[in-house]
């Protein structure tokens, strides 16, 4: 998980942002979380294509995916088809 | 035409990797400072505490960077968000940006980019900084139109209910790059230059303190 922080500080470019303060479940999208907002959740999107070739198929999908890192590595676990 | 009681109470130039406040050198980064460097060294020195700054464009850091420097020491907030507005212009629009969006399209268009491929943009991340609510309205031309720029925010202080006036030009292509903005506002303060043609030009044209 720590190079999918990684990722993701350079996909948004979140420069004030180390990956050792990203906690594993920390809700990516709240206020008391990270704060992102629905431009990062496209760039999310991107780097899941870029990276790990994934793309989204149901974007109802997208909450629960994108809620923390963890959920996110979840997923990249279960539908990777091209190692990063 | 300028009714007469519209003032310019404030002013910031950046060029040339300098940054003046209401005429004086405030501060002057190593020259050979490319524009993003710059830019980034303008933030930690004048802001800081604002992460999404690293994600704007170049023509909005620039014009917030400069609004950073140009509203420090008014008393701006005290007005209610609908009061101030913001009157902008620049040469080359947000093509500096368009052409960098349009470089990642062939691979994965970027939504972080795309969002930055219009000029008024700088004027939505000002406000979001400021909390600023009032009209605002961005013009391209040529070059900086002190004829417009000198009637219209006056008549936007005279005849609407914005109270102060953020005008002036921010362009920025590739490595070329200038921001001069002025405070306008309807009140005689400390310093207050009467709003002229010929005082948005000299004011603009000054090159050093």
């Amino acid at each position: 998980m720590a190079d999918l922080k990684a990722q993701i500080i350079e996909q948004l470019n979140l420069q004030e942002v180390a990956p050792d303060s990203i906690g594993n479940d920390q809700p990516l999208f709240t206020k008391e979380g990270l704060g992102l907002d629905s431009i990062d959740a496209l760039e999310l999107i991107v780097l899941l294509q870029q990276h790990y070739n994934i793309r989204i198929a149901n974007p109802e999908e997208g909450p629960k995916i994108f809620h923390s890192v963890r959920t996110m590595a979840v997923y990249i676990t279960e539908n990777q088809t091209v190692k990063a | 035409m300028n009714s007469g009681s519209t003032y310019i109470t404030g002013s910031c130039v950046i060029r040339q990797n300098r940054v003046y406040l209401n005429g004086s050198l405030l501060w002057e980064a190593d020259s050979a400072l490319e524009l993003p460097e710059f830019l980034r060294a303008g933030y930690d020195r004048f802001s800081g505490q604002y992460p999404k700054f690293h994600k704007m464009d170049a023509l909005s850091k620039l014009g917030w960077l400069a609004a950073e420097v140009l509203l420090k020491d008014t008393s701006i907030h005290s007005l209610s968000p609908e009061q101030t507005g913001m009157v902008l212009s620049n040469r080359s629009s947000s093509l500096d940006t368009d052409l960098r969006y349009y470089a990642t399209v062939k691979d994965f268009a970027s939504p972080a980019l795309f969002v930055y491929t219009l000029p008024n943009i700088v004027m939505g991340e000002i406000s979001i900084r400021h909390g600023f609510k009032g009209e605002n309205t961005f013009f391209v031309s040529d070059v900086f139109d002190t004829a417009l720029m000198s009637t219209y925010p006056a008549q936007l202080l005279a005849e609407t209910p914005l109270q102060a006036c953020i005008c002036g030009w921010v362009e920025v292509m590739e490595q070329a790059y200038e921001a001069v903005l002025f405070l306008v506002e309807n009140k005689q303060r400390n310093n207050a230059i009467p709003l002229t043609e010929a005082a948005l030009s000299a004011l603009y044209q000054q090159k050093n303190s």
